[in-house]
């Protein structure tokens, strides 16, 4: 596969490794009144599309950069790609 | 060769010696081994998979799924080799495979005897009593006669390279669409790469009498060639196979760079390369495929387009009497070309009715069939549905060609059925930036084949942005070949083959039906239809319409099955490339490698470093003299180790406490400059994952140590924390694992060694105590890091320096200690140092347990977030009875202690109810005098004194054990803070 | 039919005419005691025990494409018991010893070959590790061998011995392991579920539960609606697919895991091989294709294929260990989807919906576990209570924290 970086162009996808869905982003507040029952469903629970795929991958052979690809999990086929930081702070906005 | 003819692209001018079972044979430049076999008249080549059938050679291709043979000898021996495709060298040896006994009495051939009880799926139905009987007699047996070449045993003695090629249009078969295709991309000025299994371009252009712009097509071919080559921007790959097809534009490819010369030489002898395009167009032409009648498999039966090949290119004959047996007029070409070459066409049978095609000299059937054959070695007769019987001794079939769509499938794309053509076609669901053309995609004449690799051609290069040549289309002859499909022949109490390597017949297709295996699915894995190495590609079409004639469905109906990559099987050598032996993975040594070498050290694998274990001296008789030496001259003076393997981390930035206090459990906002403190990380999940020192050089700046096996980890985790959860945190990382020396300097001298090397520098307790951290230089003039920290419970520090001073560091130090009797010390001697000490490592800190397991939980801070705290509360990892690290001694000092031994209650029957934990660590401590281990056991902190049972079956142990604290030696830490 | 050597020797002296359909083709009918849903190994095996060992009869299992044609007709063909935790041990130790006798239990030769599987060894804390788990396993009534490196070497002379990387310094060996001729398993079991009487119906896709009241009553389908009193989804790999319909989200994501077979080739290796510096597995079917498997791609997919970094990754780990492989030839590979969990371990369990079970999670060891599902499957859908082998595989475990880790990898689904 190949991965368009937004910084970097295209790089194969072995350079990455790759975590899992985007929604790690979204870490819950540790203060919250449900915070076990929350941070359960943050880590453990998924979505798991047959389909479009938000998920993060890491760019552990070249600039570290953390990235959200948008990925059709049934042809693979790579629709967008972003800077993980930017979506993070887009989330916290 | 007493089946030469004229003509064919043969050099005549040099002849090529080879052996097949040990004859002598001549052949030329130019042939391939079967074609060299077929001119030396040898029909008889191999033995089926199942009934050892005689077999020959069935087609001119890398379809072939008779003609395997094991090329070479000795250590380079090569099983399964197709000898259609291997081209021949000056001193070939082959053998042919499966049999007992020889090529012409093989044993196994009583197989062939016993067919009516060894029909689809018999061994699903019996060989099942007595139970013991699978393992010990009927597997044996069924191991032994299946199987087909043989291995040597011996490493690969060749190398393998792997390569990579960008382009913009990857051309897959350079026969006339995909030479066509590529002179069109190539002319519009595309980046074009052209691949062929083949060693001469062409494809079918050398195999047929056509004409191409009123030259003979394989001069057309050639002079294509020439021109392509000629161009800067295309590149040609002749014998390179692109086995599939991979996401975005990927294709894997193998070039057999040497197999076709006596000897490598030291080259690799394949390259696998992995080719990224922007564009591809398949034009791999199609495969002639069979019809079933009774006998179909003997030597001398072959594809009629191959006998066509073998008479037009390589200037053979397969047979001395030809008959022709076809459904289409591709068939005919065969008996006219053959007849035009002066070999005797006898018979020509066409299962179409009313077809007024002629040939002078031979009996024309039309409307009629082949019912069987008859000679036991090779061909000698065909017999017509009317008894008419007429001599052969090659039998030339065709039963249409199906396109070559394999790569079409490769990412599940399914082909579509053509009645026309009564053949499937590439579907509409191809890989991504994948188009077809020529035969391969249906377009079946050699008009077409040039028209549409053009025209594909110049649309993808309209993609581009590049414009097309204006340059004519090469003109050639557009004659269609009809076909009326035609299957097999009834009627008759004759096997007929359908798989010709795995003897899969038309009885087996139907009883596999009968048995309710009625998807093709089901059929294929049933009877192993299409599962050889040529995986079906003569045969699975055929089986299709047989199982479809049986349900009485129609073909598309029925369905089909998809293809797979390798499109031709690859070597697992090659796939593994030049990551092999040594360097399977990259070795890192740490920067005092050479002096430890020069030392007595010897090294182990830790992850990708190579680390010394333990430095032997003269008189040493085993590893444990030298480890316990190095262990009592440490704590007695000072010994020096080298720590660089542990990951380090430069944390830098107005916010990196507050991310430190996020990371680590325990809490590091407050740490003031000048101080190291031991952190622990959790996973998220809540459990214990990694352990280390920080040390703060200044209010914005961090130098974190991880463990050496999760350095890589951690630097991610805490990227992954850096961008995605805090990205406002103003802090930046960068792992300096590699930049920095570091040595351990240990034992009660370790700061009158440091003093000697240190410039101006006060070391006491005092002005640099316990767990205090500095820059500092060192020799003069050397910058460097000066940690107090103790792994090994005594007094110690840990010495930086930029890695390229590693290798001097050591030395000066070593030097600095000689009046003290320094020692170099190895990995073993600090484990068994840490043991001592009951710190956790790898072995406790396992990725399975908690902090509070490991005695740490009270660092888990609850007063702030970080990462893993608040899942590291639940339930059933805070369980009353939940396990504790704690130490052990036997009950008796004189015992060994095994790690992995498993905990019981004195008076408990071991089981894993009952089990109570396990061993994790062991050491032969030289301070106590015995052996001592690391463990969890349940309750352990509330069970001192107790004597378990360290049960250890797989060992053959069972030791009484004392349950006492983890801290053997100086609990109180006073000499690490002295 | 019952089938025997004298069968098939009668049947050949008379034309092989007299073979029967293996399994009915059955209309659904509208209603069912059990609906399982998945035709797969352990869908059929689930079926198989209802009937057998629990006396449930009236029991169907709808499959959308062809029964076996998942992950049970595409995988390393392994089955082994060398397990760690006390979470899994006993139950793939169940699931061996179910093996064992069952070509004669369902009266179809699956050819389970009890070979052995050697994990090696190549550090220290590797030992110690295996050392752990051999007696785990010896704890619970496994069978489990520690060998040094010279034991090693006289059961596997063509291993490198000379010149690897990392080095072989033991393994550890459960000579009860071996390998089964996979497809023959689902076979097996469905021939031996419809003989007695659970009708198998292929080409029925479920597209719905029938959800009344926190009930499950039934299920929409391509043939039309099924009811049922008690609904079993057993369908590993599309499991989040089909559990959302129910409105569940599982801990679980989709994987593709490649497997290898190379082309056939006399006897080389005798039972199975595991790398334990890399991830690669070998053993050679009774046909002489070496089938091999490594680790998975990592990313979530569903597409049924894989990608090339992953194969030389494999084929590197085999080369690492075995370089007398270099000139075998990769014949054919292939991807399925798993089933990945968070903690590598899988799911038996009801359901917070009443009358809808649940059984998936297997990552990539539900092969070996295929009679042991099912059979601890059927316990609990006939009996209401887990198995006792089977009672830590909870779907609630991470709200608990009584995760099965055997790896110690953390809540992500591409490191187990």
């Amino acid at each position: 596969m190949i991965i368009n970086h937004p910084l970097l162009g295209p790089r194969d996808a072995a350079e990455f490794v790759i975590k899992g869905d985007a929604s790690l982003i979204d870490r819950p507040d540790w203060q919250i009144e449900n915070a076990a029952e929350a941070f359960h469903e943050y880590l453990f629970l998924r979505d798991n599309p047959a389909g479009e795929h938000r998920e993060l991958w890491y760019h552990e052979q070249g600039d570290r950069s953390w990235l959200v690809v948008t990925r059709n999990t049934l042809t693979h086929e790579v629709t967008r790609v972003e800077m993980a930081r930017d979506v993070a702070r887009k989330a916290r906005a | 060769m007493t089946h030469r003819i004229d003509g064919g692209l043969i050099d005549r001018s040099q002849t090529l010696k080879f052996t097949f079972n040990g004859k002598r044979m001549d052949g030329h430049p130019g042939d391939t081994l079967a074609s060299a076999l077929l001119a030396n008249g040898q029909r008889l080549v191999g033995r089926s998979f199942k009934y050892h059938r005689p077999r020959g050679i069935f087609s001119a291709g890398s379809e072939e799924p008779n003609a395997l043979v094991q090329l070479r000898t000795r250590a380079a021996q090569e099983p399964n080799t197709r000898a259609t495709m291997a081209e021949l060298f000056d001193g070939l040896s082959a053998t042919s495979q499966n049999h007992r006994g020889s090529l012409e009495f093989d044993l196994m051939a009583i197989n062939d005897m016993m067919s009516p009880f060894l029909s689809a799926g018999f061994y699903y139905k019996t060989f099942m009593w007595p139970a013991k009987f699978w393992e010990k007699l009927y597997e044996p047996v069924i191991r032994a006669s299946a199987g087909l070449g043989r291995l040597s045993g011996r490493e690969d003695p060749d190398v393998y390279d792997h390569g990579f090629l960008h382009c913009d249009v990857l051309v897959i078969g350079a026969g006339p669409a995909g030479l066509s295709a590529a002179l069109a991309a190539g002319r519009a000025g595309a980046r074009v790469i052209l691949a062929d299994e083949d060693f001469r371009l062409g494809g079918r252009l050398n195999a047929e009498t056509y004409e191409v712009d009123g030259m003979p097509g394989a001069d057309w071919a050639a002079q294509t060639v020439a021109e392509l080559q000629a161009m800067d921007n295309v590149r040609l790959l002749p014998r390179t196979t692109v086995y599939g097809a991979y996401d975005h534009g990927i294709y894997g490819a193998l070039e057999r760079m040497t197999d076709h010369l006596p000897d490598a030489g030291g080259k690799p002898r394949q390259v696998l390369w992995r080719i990224y395009s922007r564009h591809a167009i398949l034009c791999a032409g199609a495969t002639e495929r069979s019809m079933a009648f009774g006998n179909n498999d003997r030597p001398g039966v072959m594809l009629a387009g191959a006998v066509r090949t073998y008479a037009n290119r390589f200037g053979v004959t397969p047979g001395k009497q030809v008959a022709v047996f076809t459904n289409n007029d591709d068939g005919w070409r065969t008996a006219h070309d053959l007849s035009a070459r002066g070999v005797r066409v006898t018979a020509v049978i066409d299962s179409r009715a009313g077809v007024t095609h002629t040939l002078d000299g031979a009996r024309i059937e039309t409307g009629s069939a082949i019912v069987d054959t008859k000679g036991r070695k090779g061909l000698n007769w065909i017999t017509l549905p009317n008894g008419i019987r007429i001599e052969a001794d090659c039998l030339a079939v065709s039963g249409g060609w199906s396109p070559n769509v394999h790569l079409t499938c490769h990412q599940r794309g399914r082909p579509v059925w053509r009645d026309d053509l009564a053949a499937f076609v590439p579907g509409a669901d191809l890989p991504v930036g994948m188009r077809v053309a020529g035969a391969a995609n249906g377009d079946m004449t050699l008009a077409a084949a040039l028209k549409t690799g053009r025209e594909t051609a110049n649309t993808v290069a309209k993609d581009l942005g590049l414009t097309p040549s204006r340059k004519a289309a090469p003109k050639a002859e557009d004659e269609p070949s009809d076909i009326t499909a035609f299957w097999h022949v009834g009627g008759t109490k004759s096997r007929a083959w359908v798989d010709l390597q795995n003897d899969v017949t038309t009885k087996d297709i139907k009883q596999s039906h009968q048995e309710g295996f009625r998807s093709v699915e089901h059929l294929k894995r049933y009877t192993t239809l299409g599962m050889a190495t040529d995986q079906g590609k003569t045969a699975n079409v055929l089986g299709l319409a047989i199982l479809a004639e049986a349900s009485g469905k129609t073909i598309p109906e029925t369905g089909t099955t998809i293809f797979r990559p390798p499109y031709t099987p690859v070597p697992i050598g090659a796939f593994a490339g030049r990551a092999r032996g040594k360097d399977f993975r990259p070795t890192r040594l740490t920067p005092s490698h050479k002096w430890a070498s020069e030392n007595g050290a010897s090294f182990v694998e830790t992850g990708m470093w190579m680390r010394a274990e333990w430095f032997t001296r003269p008189g040493e008789k085993g590893w444990r003299d030298s480890v316990d030496r190095e262990v009592e001259m440490t704590r007695n003076s000072v010994g020096i180790c080298d720590v660089t393997t542990l990951g380090k981390i430069d944390i830098q930035g107005r916010d990196a406490a507050e991310f430190l206090n996020r990371i680590y459990s325990n809490a590091f906002a407050k740490l003031p400059v000048g101080k190291v403190r031991y952190g622990l990380m959790l996973r998220e999940d809540g459990y214990a994952y990694d352990d280390g020192t920080t040390a703060r050089l200044s209010e914005t700046h961090f130098v974190m140590t991880t463990t050496t096996a999760n350095a890589v980890l951690v630097f991610r985790n805490m990227e992954f924390a850096r961008q995605c959860l805090w990205p406002d945190l103003d802090v930046h990382l960068i792992s300096t694992t590699d930049g920095w020396a570091q040595f351990a300097v240990a034992g009660p001298n370790s700061r009158r060694l440091l003093e000697k090397v240190v410039d101006d520098f006060d070391l006491s307790n005092d002005a640099f105590p316990f767990m205090a951290c500095a820059e500092l230089t060192i020799c003069g003039s050397t910058s460097a890091r000066l940690f107090r920290i103790s792994f090994s419970g005594e007094l110690a520090y840990e010495l930086a320096v930029p890695a390229r001073f590693g290798d001097s560091l050591i030395r000066v130090l070593m030097e600095a200690g000689e009046e003290f009797d320094a020692v170099p010390y190895g990995l073993e001697a600090l484990g068994v140092m840490r043991i001592e000490k009951g710190h956790a490592a790898g072995n406790e800190l396992n990725g399975q347990t908690t902090a509070a397991q490991l005695g740490l939980g009270r660092m888990v801070s609850k007063k702030k977030d970080s990462i893993g705290s608040v899942l590291s509360e639940r339930s059933e990892m805070n369980r009353d009875d939940d396990l504790r690290l704690v130490g052990f001694r036997p009950a008796d000092r004189e015992a060994r202690l095994d790690a992995g031994a498993h905990f019981f209650t004195k008076g408990d029957t071991p089981s894993l109810e009952t089990d109570q934990g396990w061993m994790t660590s062991v050491a032969y401590s030289p301070s106590l005098g015995h052996s001592i281990g690391l463990g969890f056991i349940k309750r352990g902190d509330q069970r001192m004194g107790e004597i378990v049972r360290a049960h250890d079956p797989i060992r053959d142990k069972d030791t009484e054990v004392e349950i006492v604290s983890p801290h053997f030696i100086d609990p109180e830490g006073e000499r690490q803070r002295g | 039919m019952h089938y025997s050597a004298l069968k098939v020797l009668w049947q050949g002296l008379t034309g092989n005419k007299g073979w029967t359909e293996v399994w009915r083709e059955p209309d659904p009918k509208p209603e069912y005691d059990i609906v399982i849903v998945g035709g797969g190994g352990h869908g059929l095996a689930t079926a198989y025990y209802l009937a057998k060992e629990f006396g449930e009869l009236n029991v169907a299992v709808l499959e959308k494409g062809w029964i076996g044609s998942g992950n049970i007709g595409r995988n390393t063909t392994i089955i082994r018991s060398n397990y760690l935790l006390p979470g899994n041990q006993p139950f793939y130790e169940f699931s061996l010893t179910l093996w064992e006798g069952l070509e004669q239990d369902f009266n179809y030769n699956a050819m389970v070959s009890q070979r052995g599987i050697i994990n090696l060894i190549h550090s220290d804390a590797q030992r110690d590790a295996y050392a752990r788990r051999g007696n785990s396993m010896r704890i619970s009534g496994a069978d489990a061998v520690l060998l040094d490196r010279r034991k090693v070497r006289e059961m596997c002379p063509f291993l490198d011995f000379e010149n690897g990387r990392f080095p072989i310094q033991g393994g550890l060996w459960q000579p009860r392991a071996g390998t089964v001729r996979h497809d023959a398993v689902a076979w097996g079991f469905a021939r031996g579920a419809d003989s007695r009487g659970v009708d198998i119906i292929q080409n029925c896709e479920v597209t719905g539960f029938q959800i009344e009241n926190g009930v499950c009553r039934g299920v929409e389908t391509t043939r039309g609606v099924i009811r049922a009193g008690k609904v079993a989804v057993c369908v590993a790999g599309s499991s989040s697919r089909v559990m959302a319909q129910a409105g569940m989200r599982l801990p679980i994501e989709s994987h593709v895991l490649q497997a290898f077979v190379s082309e056939g080739l006399k006897p080389v290796i005798p039972g199975v091989v595991t790398f334990g510096a890399g991830h690669f597995y070998i053993s050679q079917s009774d046909k002489g294709g070496l089938v091999f498997g490594g680790d998975i791609d990592g990313y979530n997919s569903y597409a049924q294929r894989g990608n090339l970094p992953v194969v030389e990754d494999v084929c590197e780990g085999g080369m690492a260990i075995m370089p007398m492989i270099g000139r075998a030839r990769l014949l054919r590979m292939w991807g399925g989807v798993m089933d990945m969990s968070m903690d590598g371990s899988p799911f038996i369990d009801r359901t917070h919906i009443d009358g809808l079970y649940f059984n998936g999670g297997w990552c990539y060891g539900g092969f070996k576990a295929t009679p042991a599902s099912g059979y601890c499957y059927a316990h609990l859908l006939a009996t209401g209570r887990p198995h006792e082998t089977a009672q830590a595989m909870r779907l609630d475990r991470f709200i608990t924290g009584a995760a099965i880790d055997e790896r110690g990898a953390g809540a992500q689904p591409n490191l187990h």
